[in-house]
């Protein structure tokens, strides 16, 4: 069994959890620019500027690219021939997010009971998916998501007679309830079949696959692009100031479900999908 | 499209003034508050007690900052969803407050109430807290510190870009614009 220590661990999610929240991965950047181009808004234009500034100076002074540093989720794939030494994985990831959520200057965004509502004070607990895996590895990816955007998502078990449109319908309607409030243009993730939680899993799942590359099966891929297409027509625009680009991106990710089942998830996002993987 | 420089605290006239759409720099001071102090302030205000600020003619930005990092004033500062703050709005509108900043559409009753006692919404640009972070050249907590984020502090701001998004008359940015740049809308 290869040993993984869990001080290993903590170190590198701490670092994750600021780079995650300072850099703008080098995808959405390309697709602002891109969106500059094809937005026929003034308004609009001028707010994807502003965000392209935002991500430039966020990086050069390392300072947040949003103040919503988000609730620290994270995934974790461990290989079933490694072992974590040292520590309580669990634990380890825990102390990775508080200290780089206090050493990097992050907000703190976490209230222990949802109805109490008293602020932990270290961003902890963070939300953990684990998977094992074949291999000897542990990849980790730090997703720190905003509530904003969170709020905002939605999931419905739709009849299995509904179909492509029912999923296209529900998708779009999500989107125009959401309005203004997630900070438009957004990144779409729709989880379609598996059963109630799986389909919302998939959807976060979607948001972390880099943009411009599109559903590897055709058809999804395609229902991707329709998707896109009419939640674009909606003409809610660049934080919802009227204009065409609603959206940067839709992807889907799907799984196998129940006969009498059609469960479809939409998670949405700002342009601020933060995501960082590293693998030990 | 030009701007209009704006110096706080707004004027009446001003606010007759400003039309939906319109682009600002404000200059001057906001009190931030956002969910948790929205919620004591107006339990103060129920209770028949003095509020710990004066916000008689004065503009709340909802905003809960990251901390500032050495040598700055504050860290990214962008604007909260404010539809959260609605079922509070109107108590502080009575109470004097004249404008706030945030993002996203306000109910029905907000829109109802700015018109009655004569105050606008504005919005900053969600996501771009780090680029708004510049425009604060002062920040320190007034009120409410056990809050850490949510707690209120005084911002003195310099040219701070916002829209127009509710004036006094009515009208509404977001419902103008998406009714313009919508097409071949099959649903809903």
């Amino acid at each position: 069994m290869r040993k993984i220590s869990a001080v290993d661990i903590a170190r590198n999610v701490a670092e994750m959890c600021c780079e995650a929240n300072y850099i703008l991965n080098k995808d959405i950047t390309s697709s602002l620019e891109k969106s500059l181009e094809a937005e026929e808004s003034q308004v609009g234009r001028e707010v994807l500027k502003q965000l392209l500034m935002n991500a430039e100076i966020a990086k050069n002074e390392e300072i947040p690219i949003c103040q919503d540093t988000g609730f620290a989720l994270v995934f974790l794939e461990l290989g079933q021939e490694a072992v974590v030494v040292g520590g309580d994985l669990e634990e380890a990831v825990n102390k990775g997010v508080k200290e780089g959520y206090l050493h990097g200057h992050l907000r703190k965004s976490i209230v222990e009971d949802p109805l109490k509502r008293v602020n932990t004070d270290s961003n902890t607990p963070a939300v953990i998916h684990y998977e094992i895996v074949p291999g000897d590895r542990l990849k980790i990816t730090v997703a720190p998501k905003g509530g904003g955007s969170e709020n905002m998502s939605a999931l419905k078990m739709l009849k299995p007679a509904e179909g492509e449109e029912g999923i296209i319908n529900f998708v779009v309607e999500t989107v125009n309830n959401a309005g203004s409030n997630p900070c438009p243009p957004l990144i779409i993730g729709v989880g379609i079949g598996g059963n109630f939680e799986r389909s919302a899993f998939l959807a976060k799942k979607a948001l972390l696959r880099p943009l411009a590359k599109p559903h590897h099966n055709l058809f999804y891929g395609d229902l991707e692009k329709k998707i896109l297409e009419q939640v674009n027509n909606l003409g809610i625009g660049p934080q919802g100031f009227g204009g065409g680009v609603t959206a940067l991106a839709v992807h889907v990710e799907v799984y196998s479900t129940h006969i009498a089942c059609l469960p479809v998830a939409v998670n949405i996002n700002c342009h601020a999908s933060r995501h960082v993987e590293r693998i030990l | 499209m030009s701007e209009r420089i704006i110096t706080l605290p707004l004027k009446d006239e001003e606010i007759s003034s400003l039309k939906s759409g319109e682009k600002l720099r404000l200059s001057g001071i906001l009190y931030t508050a956002r969910d948790a102090a929205h919620k004591r302030l107006v339990d103060t205000i129920k209770r028949g007690e003095e509020l710990p600020v004066h916000l008689k003619g004065q503009v709340i930005y909802y905003v809960g900052p990251t901390p500032a990092p050495p040598g700055k004033v504050i860290g990214s500062a962008g604007p909260t969803t404010s539809s959260r703050m609605d079922v509070y709005t109107v108590h502080l509108l009575k109470a004097g407050l004249k404008g706030m900043i945030g993002k996203g559409s306000r109910s029905l009753e907000v829109r109802e109430a700015l018109k009655e006692f004569k105050a606008v919404y504005l919005a900053a640009v969600g996501g771009a807290g780090a680029l708004l972070s510049q425009k604060i050249v002062s920040a320190k907590v007034v009120a409410y510190e056990d809050l850490g984020p949510e707690a209120i502090r005084k911002l003195e701001v310099q040219d701070f870009p916002v829209v127009v998004i509710n004036d006094i008359y009515g009208s509404d940015l977001y419902e103008e614009g998406k009714n313009r740049y919508k097409k071949n809308i099959k649903n809903p």
